[in-house]
């Protein structure tokens, strides 16, 4: 028999506890003064950019890298991935974001060349459905 | 059909019941692990486990038993055939460490064992879940290693830990009366084999984390880590059945 005195839950889990009922309960939580944040990167396949999915706790690199395949990876497929001390990233300030704008007499330094490729896979695309009419 | 099926069948049986009980053990730590990354990484090897169970009992189908969920959730303790060491509650995260190190370690070799199995079914799903099994191994090692040399207390703990799990684990081993079918049809090549190579990598990462293998007298171990094979089982399988098919037995149709 469990005392009227646990925490009685629709969670048996909970209920097994045996946590005590204590209204003036209280938690100190105090912050974590040893673990640190890591950002997680992950490929999707050999060759493509390593992408940034998220951060997280962890003591150590190894620690991180058993974290970010469970947190990040476990979904969508992944051949690789890279976790960096967040503290290892160097960062510009966000006051100072009016540096990167560009003025539109500049244009010409804009990566056009981009749109090009769209258009290139595009076609790509387009033949390689078709095989057929590619020949003709 | 061929002479060994009932071995095989056994076979499959104990593998997927080892499966199914650890995972649902191990899913009783969801929402409540020690830190968040690591709850979301033992609740996943938990589900992978049951996917693994799963598996197993589709083979068992295809050889002529009910399907899967009447497997898993109409039989009574008497017919399942888990290691008593699955069975026992989750204990606090030393010993519920421990025991995913200990076992899984032997879900691996076994698993990899098996890629070679004449049982075609079978060595494809050997191959199809290592990668998943390599990276249990990889968590366990890790989180072992982490804690054995990390401080006083964690190093005491994970002893601690060791020292109840490890004459439990033996059980694993436990062998059934199909051994020599299994081994004889190259089915399976055996616990002992199994337990051989268990032992040699178990020892090699407790003592990289400075920990120490208990010694132990096997002889005193009978009921608390044999009989499970047989059908024989803890205190603790029943009440868990109990609760794991509490949804089924209320409405066997149920969806969710």
């Amino acid at each position: 028999m469990k005392s009227d005195s646990t925490i009685k839950s629709l969670d048996p889990r909970i209920t097994r506890a045996d946590i005590p009922k204590d209204e003036n309960l209280s938690i100190n939580i105090t912050p974590l003064d040893q673990w640190q944040t890591y950002e997680v990167f992950h490929q999707a396949k050999k060759g493509d950019h390593h992408i940034h999915v998220g951060s997280l706790h962890a003591p150590n690199p190894e620690m991180a890298f058993l974290s970010a395949k469970e947190q990040y990876a476990r979904r969508g497929k992944c051949v690789n991935i890279w976790v960096v001390k967040t503290a290892d990233i160097f960062t510009t300030d966000f006051e100072d974001e009016d540096m990167y704008e560009t003025n539109n007499e500049k244009m010409y330094r804009e990566a056009g060349g981009y749109k090009v490729m769209e258009r290139i896979n595009k076609y790509k695309k387009e033949h390689k459905k078709n095989p057929e009419e590619a020949k003709q | 059909m061929s002479d060994n099926t009932q071995a095989i069948k056994n076979l499959l049986f104990r593998m997927a019941d080892d499966d199914l009980i650890i995972g649902h053990r191990n899913s009783e730590w969801t929402g409540l692990g020690p830190i968040l990354e690591e709850d979301i990484a033992f609740s996943s090897m938990a589900q992978d486990k049951l996917g693994h169970a799963q598996a197993l009992y589709n083979i068992l189908h295809s050889l002529g038993e009910a399907d899967a969920d009447t497997l898993a959730f109409t039989r009574n303790e008497k017919n399942f055939y888990c290691c008593h060491f699955v069975e026992y509650p989750i204990r606090d995260y030393d010993f519920s460490l421990m025991r995913h190190f200990l076992f899984d370690t032997a879900d691996a070799i076994r698993f990899d064992m098996l890629t070679n199995s004449s049982c075609q079914p079978l060595a494809n799903l050997a191959k199809k879940v290592r990668g998943e099994i390599k990276y249990h191994t990889m968590h366990a090692n890790i989180w072992i290693s982490q804690l054995g040399k990390a401080t006083d207390e964690s190093n005491i703990r994970m002893q601690a830990a060791l020292n109840e799990c490890y004459p439990l684990a033996l059980g694993i081993f436990e062998k059934s009366d199909y051994e020599s079918v299994l081994i004889d049809s190259g089915v399976f090549d055996g616990e002992e084999l199994l337990q051989k190579v268990w032992t040699d990598i178990v020892s090699e990462i407790i003592e990289k984390s400075n920990l120490k293998m208990p010694d132990i007298n096997e002889a005193n171990l009978s009921t608390l880590a044999f009989g499970g094979r047989k059908g024989y089982h803890t205190e603790f399988l029943q009440p868990l059945l109990d609760e794991m098919t509490e949804v089924y037995s209320i409405d066997p149709a149920a969806e969710w």
